[in-house]
């Protein structure tokens, strides 16, 4: 009890003790309500029965949710059936609420308008006008049952007090006016919304299970292929690699999601072969990798290119004999560059600016030829590896000098 | 390609060879992706269906995105692979996906001068979300952390870092190990680092420490304030907003201009 004491006292929440019988060995199902109404309408009691109190039944490990703002309170959820006007009356309806992924099954009051003059509770005030009891799934049912038969009987219009109020399940869908209504309202379309989540979670369980199947018959087929059990032609592998690209599912074999070589990308690169014409003339004969997706998918605005498809494309330039190729520098760095821009003119250009201004850092390179600093850098190192440069590593900068050794 | 499997002997040994399978109880591969083809036709019919009802969703609906991509990782499927692939055509994940790709790399293209190529994925949420505009999808960081995923394949620019309960995103092919990335999580509480506070909570000798820094600035991850009281301190840019947000309200900010 301490420890949640002391949990709760540092959310602003001053607990005294939320007091609950323990005799879960008793042979009387206690039903106890200590927490009436809502959060904000709970009042605190001492625990003790008052005169016209029965327990009715009393359970461990409840979790009561305001609105649907989660936990505050997670210990013993103790219902006192009273037969004043407090609690039981305060409830408009309720309903159980099917479990979610992510979710546990709920059962959820709504309840009335706090009342005026109620004494001072957990919380003074909350915006949700239902809350929600979370149980373990066997518990929920008896709970459900009881507080059914509760509300049904109105033990607590049996006495003198009582005043008749609209509670039960019935009256429920009658209350169209007002508060009341506005939040049936919300609440059925809520259920709706939840309704077509857990619909569209069932949908795809099942349509996950098909596609699983395309899977086993992938990897089947993919083994027969390496054991050669058959006679299969090119045209069924490439027909069996365009599957593998529908369906997303890794090669097997080669561990691609698809390989280059299917239809589809070749028609890609013979596209990109023509679109990254102009765009590379401007920059210098070179784009990274990142850049030519950006711009490419600018471009076409829908069905756009994902990563892999990209680069599965360019890996084609070579055998298609289109003036492009695609090449990955030592770092990691993927680029496409015009064929006509040559090694050794790159080189030559970088060695030329280089020696005219003494020596460049990438920046400084970068801004004279109007190329983004990672390919100017690329191109750094590069005519450093073939022995034309040499470096000047400090903390200030990587300069490149002529190499004169 | 020569032409197989023509002429009456060859239908023959055709013949052979399948009889021969058939009685060993396998099926031909050839057979297979014909059965192939048509369960995929299948599966397209039931993804249409699908898609038809719950295409809003996948939308709408980041839990939902989750959901499917684990669902989907399970089963051995990649829905991101292509813009070809079925799951991208008709449920249209992949352009999702694949635009916020572009948005990230637009991102951190635009303040790499600033930070070097390093960037806490709460930044890049807030920045995209914010390029995105108010009518736009709302994206979770879990979809960014996906886009991130499928933009390594295009070489080694992109990487995330776990960071203080979060991630850096890394945007540049700058080489980070492990003592670089200690270093950085290190600095992530106050934005920057001291060599002392490295060789104290960390044991190095000052060499090591020396060395980790050094690359950190050479990378243009880090910048040296050399005029701090004490000893020099080593910020991290990637962590300023951060900081500025959480620190420094409106209110606060006001107060303190004079």
């Amino acid at each position: 009890m301490e420890e949640s004491v002391s949990k709760y006292a540092s959310r602003g929440v001053d607990i005294k003790s939320l007091k609950a019988k323990v005799n879960s060995s008793s042979s009387v199902i206690y039903f106890c309500f200590i927490i009436l109404l809502k959060i904000d309408r709970f009042v605190w009691t001492n625990g003790l029965l008052e005169m016209n109190e029965t327990v009715v039944i009393q359970q461990r490990g409840v979790r009561v949710y305001d609105g649907e703002d989660s936990v505050f309170i997670r210990r013993y959820l103790v219902w006192i059936q009273q037969k004043f006007l407090k609690c039981l009356s305060q409830i408009i309806f309720f309903e159980e609420q099917t479990a979610g992924i992510g979710k546990s099954a709920k059962i959820v009051i709504h309840l009335h308008q706090a009342l005026e003059n109620k004494e001072p509770g957990p919380y003074q005030h909350s915006k949700y006008s239902y809350i929600e009891l979370s149980f373990n799934e066997h518990v929920q049912i008896e709970f459900y049952r009881r507080l059914t038969e509760e509300m049904t009987q109105k033990r607590w219009e049996n006495t003198p007090v009582s005043q008749p109020i609209p509670t039960g399940p019935k009256a429920g869908r009658t209350c169209a006016v007002g508060i009341v209504g506005i939040e049936r309202k919300l609440e059925e379309k809520r259920k709706e919304t939840d309704k077509n989540i857990s619909e569209a979670f069932e949908d795809l369980s099942k349509l996950m299970e098909k596609a699983k199947e395309m899977v086993e018959l992938s990897k089947s087929i993919a083994n027969k292929i390496k054991d050669k059990q058959g006679d299969i032609t090119e045209d069924e592998t490439i027909r069996f690699k365009s599957y593998l690209l529908s369906m997303g599912i890794a090669n097997p074999v080669t561990r691609e999601t698809h390989g280059s070589g299917t239809q589809y990308h070749i028609q890609l690169a013979k596209q990109l072969g023509d679109m990254l014409q102009a765009p590379l003339e401007e920059r210098g004969g070179m784009m990274a990798l990142t850049e030519v997706y950006c711009l490419v998918n600018r471009a076409r605005g829908m069905e756009l290119l994902s990563p892999e498809d990209l680069v599965n494309a360019c890996k084609m330039f070579g055998s298609l004999k289109l003036p492009l190729r695609l090449r990955v520098f030592d770092s990691g760095v993927m680029v496409v560059q015009l064929q006509s821009h040559s090694e050794e003119e790159m080189i030559a250009s970088a060695l030329d600016n280089v020696s005219d201004k003494g020596s460049l850092t990438a920046e400084e390179f970068a801004k004279l030829l109007g190329l983004s600093v990672l390919l100017a850098k690329e191109r750094l190192l590069l005519a450093e590896k073939m022995g034309h440069l040499c470096r000047d590593d400090s903390v200030e900068s990587l300069r490149f000098y002529p190499n004169l050794f | 390609m020569h032409r197989r499997g023509v002429g009456a002997g060859a239908i023959a040994k055709k013949k052979l060879a399948e009889a021969k399978y058939k009685e060993r109880g396998t099926v031909l591969a050839e057979d297979q992706i014909a059965q192939m083809s048509k369960q995929l036709e299948t599966f397209k019919t039931h993804l249409e269906e699908f898609a038809s009802k719950h295409k809003q969703e996948i939308r709408k609906n980041s839990q939902f995105r989750v959901q499917f991509q684990e669902m989907c990782a399970t089963i051995g499927v990649d829905p991101l692979a292509s813009g070809k692939g079925f799951w991208s055509e008709m449920l249209g994940v992949g352009d999702f996906y694949y635009e916020l790709g572009v948005q990230i790399i637009e991102v951190c293209l635009a303040l790499k001068h600033r930070n070097g190529g390093l960037i806490t994925l709460d930044e890049l949420h807030h920045r995209v979300l914010k390029g995105r505009g108010k009518f736009a999808q709302d994206v979770s960081q879990d979809d960014l952390v996906r886009a991130i995923k499928k933009l390594k394949a295009m070489g080694n620019g992109f990487g995330m870092i776990p960071v203080g309960g979060s991630y850096l995103v890394q945007s540049v092919p700058a080489e980070l190990n492990m003592d670089h990335t200690v270093v950085l999580q290190l600095a992530e509480k106050k934005g920057y680092v001291t060599v002392s506070e490295i060789r104290d909570s960390l044991k190095w000798e000052r060499e090591r420490a020396s060395h980790v820094l050094d690359h950190l600035l050479k990378e243009g991850l880090a910048w040296l304030d050399s005029q701090a009281v004490g000893e020099p301190q080593y910020w991290l840019p990637a962590l300023f907003s951060e900081l500025l947000s959480r620190d420094v309200t409106p209110e606060e900010a006001n107060q303190m201009t004079p």
